[in-house]
C-alpha cells in the first residue's frame, strides 16, 4: 500500500516538476508570467490522444511531434503577441499585469478551440495499460514510464541549461538581464529561445499526462496552477528547486488523497504554499533576496 | 455650481434606474439585475485594485461564498441575518486571506486569488460531501426579481459612493502614494499592510453580498455553479475596459461589455470563450489604461496642447 502510493506520488511529482520546469524558464529567464501554459499543455494532451485514437500512433512518437510544435507555437505566441507588450512596458511590474492580462485572453481562446473541436468531456486513451510489479506493489506501466520520461526529459533540459554554451548564456541573461548584452549575448533571442523551450516542455508533459490521466478541455488552468506553485516554491528560475519542489507536491497530494480524503489535496497544496510564501518567499533554495 | 448638477444628475439617473422595473418585462428585468450585479462587482473590484495595483481574481470566491451562505441558511434564519452573517463570513476570509497574502509582491497575489476560488469551492464541496450529505441545494425564498433588483441597486449605489469618498479621505490618499511608490508610502508613515487589507476587506465584504442577493435567482444552487471562475474574469476585464482608477471607470466598462457578452452567449455559445480572449487581447493592446482614460486623452488634445501635456504629466 505504502509503496504504491510512493510511486504514485512520484509519478504524479514527476509529471509536476517536467511542466513546472517549462514554466520556470518562461518565467525565470523570458520574464513572462503565462498563464495560458496549462492549456499548451491540454494542446499536448489533445494531440497525443487524437494521433493515438485515430491514427494508432505509439504516445511517444507523439512526442518527437509535440516537442517541436509547442516550441514553434511558443516561439511565434511570444513575437506576434509578447513581444510588443515587452517593448512598449516602462517598468517590470507594467510588463507583469500586460502580460498576465494578455495570456489570460491567450487561456480562453485556446480553450475555447479545444472546447468546439473536442467538447467538455474527459477523454483517456489506453497505452501500455498493464501492472508491473515493484518491491511487491503492482504499479500501471505508464505510469512508470511517464517517471521515466519526466525524468529523462528534466535531466536531459538540466545537462542543457548547464553544460552548453548556449544554456549558459540563457542562465546568463535568467540572473542579470542588462549585463548579459555586455558580454556579447542577444538577450532578445535569448528571451524567445527561452520562452519557446519552455513551450516544447509544457508540450511534452502534456503527452507523458495523456498516457496516464484523464483530461477535458478546460482542465488547464489547474495545471498552470499547480506548475505556478511549484516554481515559486522551487525559487523562480531554479530547475533543480522545480524538480524538488515538483516531487514534494505530487507525493503530498497523493498521500493526502489516500490517507486523509481525495476532496482536500488542493487544501494541502495550499497550505504548503502558504506556508513556503511567509516563511521564504524567494523558493526553497532561492537566496533571499532582501 | 458643476458639483451639484453631477449630484442631481446622479440622484435623477438612481431614480430612473429605481422605477425601471414597473415598466419593464421579465427580461428586461434580468437583464437589469445582471448588469446591476456586474457593476457593483466591477466597482468593487476597483475599490482595492485599482489604487493599490494589485489584481485580484478572488471575486467569485466571495461571490460564491455569499451564495452559499444564502443557500445553506434561508430555510433556519430570516433573510436580512443571512445577508448580515453571509457579510461577517466574507470578512472573515477576507481578513485571513489579505493578512496572509498582502505583504506578497504582486505575481504571488494574483496567483493566490487564482485558486483561492477553486480551494474554497474544494472544501465546501468536500464538506457537503461528508458532513451534510448531499450536493447542491435548493432555495425557496419569497423574494421577487424586483427585490433583488432594488438591493442590488442600493448596493450598487452605496459602492460608488463608498469609493467616491474613499478617493478624498485620507485612506484614499495613502493607497495613491501606496499604488505609486511602497517605498516612499512606508518612509512618510503610512501602514501599508493595514491600508491595503481595509480595502481588501470592504471590497471583498461588497462582493459577498452581490452574491448573496443575487442567489434566490438562481433556485438551485451547487459549488460548480457558484464558483464559476469566469465571472472573475470577467469583472476583471470590466473594471480595465473603464479603467480602473476612476470612479465611473467600471461602470463604463461594466455596462457596454456586460450587453455584449449577454449578445455573444445568445448568439455564439459554442464559440463564447474565443471571442471573450481574443476581446481580453484587443483589450490590452489598444486600451493600455481604460477606455476613458483614452477617451480623455484624444479630448484633451483637442482641446488644446497644454491639456494634452497635463494629462501625459500625469500618466
Amino acid at each position: 500500500m505504502i509503496v504504491t502510493t510512493l510511486i504514485a506520488g512520484l509519478v504524479l511529482g514527476g509529471t509536476y516538476a517536467l511542466v513546472a520546469m517549462g514554466l520556470t524558464l518562461q518565467y525565470g529567464i523570458s520574464r513572462i508570467m503565462n498563464l495560458a501554459y496549462g492549456e499548451t499543455i491540454i494542446a499536448a494532451s489533445f494531440l497525443a490522444y487524437v494521433l493515438s485514437s485515430s491514427l494508432g500512433i505509439n504516445p511517444l512518437v507523439s512526442l518527437l511531434v509535440a516537442a517541436p510544435l509547442g516550441f514553434a507555437f511558443s516561439y511565434m505566441i511570444y513575437a506576434i503577441m509578447l513581444r510588443p507588450l515587452v517593448a512598449r512596458s516602462k517598468t517590470a511590474m507594467s510588463l507583469e499585469i500586460d502580460s498576465i492580462l494578455a495570456t489570460f485572453g491567450l487561456l480562453f481562446v485556446i480553450q475555447g478551440v479545444m472546447l468546439v473541436f473536442f467538447g467538455g468531456n474527459y477523454i483517456s486513451y489506453s497505452y501500455m495499460n498493464f501492472g508491473v510489479d515493484i518491491l511487491g506493489a503492482s504499479v500501471a506501466a505508464n505510469r512508470l514510464l511517464a517517471l521515466v520520461l519526466a525524468l529523462a526529459i528534466g535531466g536531459g533540459l538540466y545537462l542543457l541549461l548547464t553544460r552548453t554554451l548556449w544554456g549558459t548564456a540563457l542562465r546568463a541573461v535568467a540572473v542579470a538581464p542588462s549585463s548579459a548584452p555586455l558580454v556579447g549575448i542577444d538577450a532578445n533571442r535569448a528571451v524567445r529561445l527561452a520562452f519557446a523551450l519552455g513551450g516544447a516542455l509544457a508540450a511534452c508533459g502534456g503527452v507523458v499526462i495523456s498516457m496516464y490521466q484523464t483530461f477535458t478541455a478546460t482542465s488547464g488552468v489547474v495545471f498552470t496552477m499547480k506548475a505556478l506553485i511549484v516554481v515559486i516554491m522551487g525559487g523562480v528560475g531554479n530547475l533543480l528547486g522545480a524538480l524538488s519542489a515538483g516531487l514534494i507536491l505530487g507525493l503530498v497530494e497523493t498521500f493526502v488523497a489516500t490517507y486523509v480524503s481525495p476532496g482536500l489535496t488542493l487544501a494541502a497544496v495550499y497550505l504548503i504554499f502558504l506556508g513556503i510564501l511567509l516563511w521564504r518567499p524567494s523558493g526553497l533554495f532561492g537566496k533571499a533576496r532582501r | 455650481m458643476k458639483r451639484f448638477a453631477i449630484a442631481g444628475g446622479f440622484v435623477v439617473a438612481v431614480a430612473v434606474l429605481a422605477l425601471a422595473p414597473l415598466c419593464l418585462g421579465a427580461y428586461g428585468l434580468g437583464l437589469l439585475i445582471g448588469l446591476a450585479g456586474y457593476v457593483t462587482l466591477a466597482t468593487a473590484w476597483a475599490l482595492f485594485s485599482g489604487p493599490t495595483g494589485y489584481i485580484s481574481l478572488a471575486t467569485v470566491a466571495f461571490v460564491g461564498i455569499g451564495a452559499y451562505c444564502v443557500a445553506a441558511l434561508s430555510e433556519v434564519l430570516p433573510y436580512p441575518l443571512v445577508l448580515l452573517i453571509a457579510a461577517a463570513i466574507g470578512l472573515a476570509v477576507a481578513l485571513i486571506v489579505g493578512l496572509s497574502t498582502l505583504r506578497l509582491s504582486g505575481v504571488y497575489f494574483v496567483i493566490f486569488t487564482f485558486g483561492l476560488a477553486e480551494l474554497i469551492r474544494q472544501l465546501v464541496t468536500f464538506y457537503e460531501i461528508n458532513v451534510t450529505g448531499t450536493l447542491g441545494r435548493y432555495i425557496f425564498l419569497g423574494i421577487t426579481p424586483e427585490q433583488i433588483y432594488w438591493q442590488l441597486l442600493a448596493l450598487g449605489v452605496i459602492t460608488l459612493l463608498l469609493t467616491w469618498w474613499i478617493g478624498r479621505s485620507r485612506i484614499g490618499l495613502a493607497l495613491k502614494v501606496i499604488g505609486d511608490d511602497e517605498v516612499v508610502a512606508s518612509h512618510v508613515g503610512i501602514d501599508i499592510a493595514r491600508t491595503k487589507l481595509a480595502l481588501f476587506a470592504v471590497s471583498a465584504v461588497i462582493m459577498t453580498l452581490v452574491g448573496a442577493i443575487q442567489a434566490p435567482r438562481w433556485t438551485y444552487v451547487e459549488p460548480a455553479i457558484v464558483f464559476n471562475p469566469t465571472v472573475s474574469f470577467l469583472v476583471l476585464i470590466m473594471a480595465l475596459l473603464g479603467g480602473a482608477a476612476r470612479l465611473w471607470g467600471p461602470l463604463l466598462g461594466a455596462v457596454p461589455l456586460f450587453m455584449l457578452f449577454e449578445w455573444l452567449s445568445a448568439n455564439f455559445p459554442n464559440h463564447y470563450s474565443i471571442l471573450l480572449g481574443l476581446l481580453f487581447i484587443l483589450i490590452v493592446f489598444a486600451l493600455p489604461k481604460g477606455v476613458l482614460s483614452f477617451v480623455e486623452d484624444n479630448w484633451m488634445k483637442r482641446r488644446g496642447p497644454r491639456a494634452a501635456d497635463r494629462s501625459e504629466a500625469r500618466s
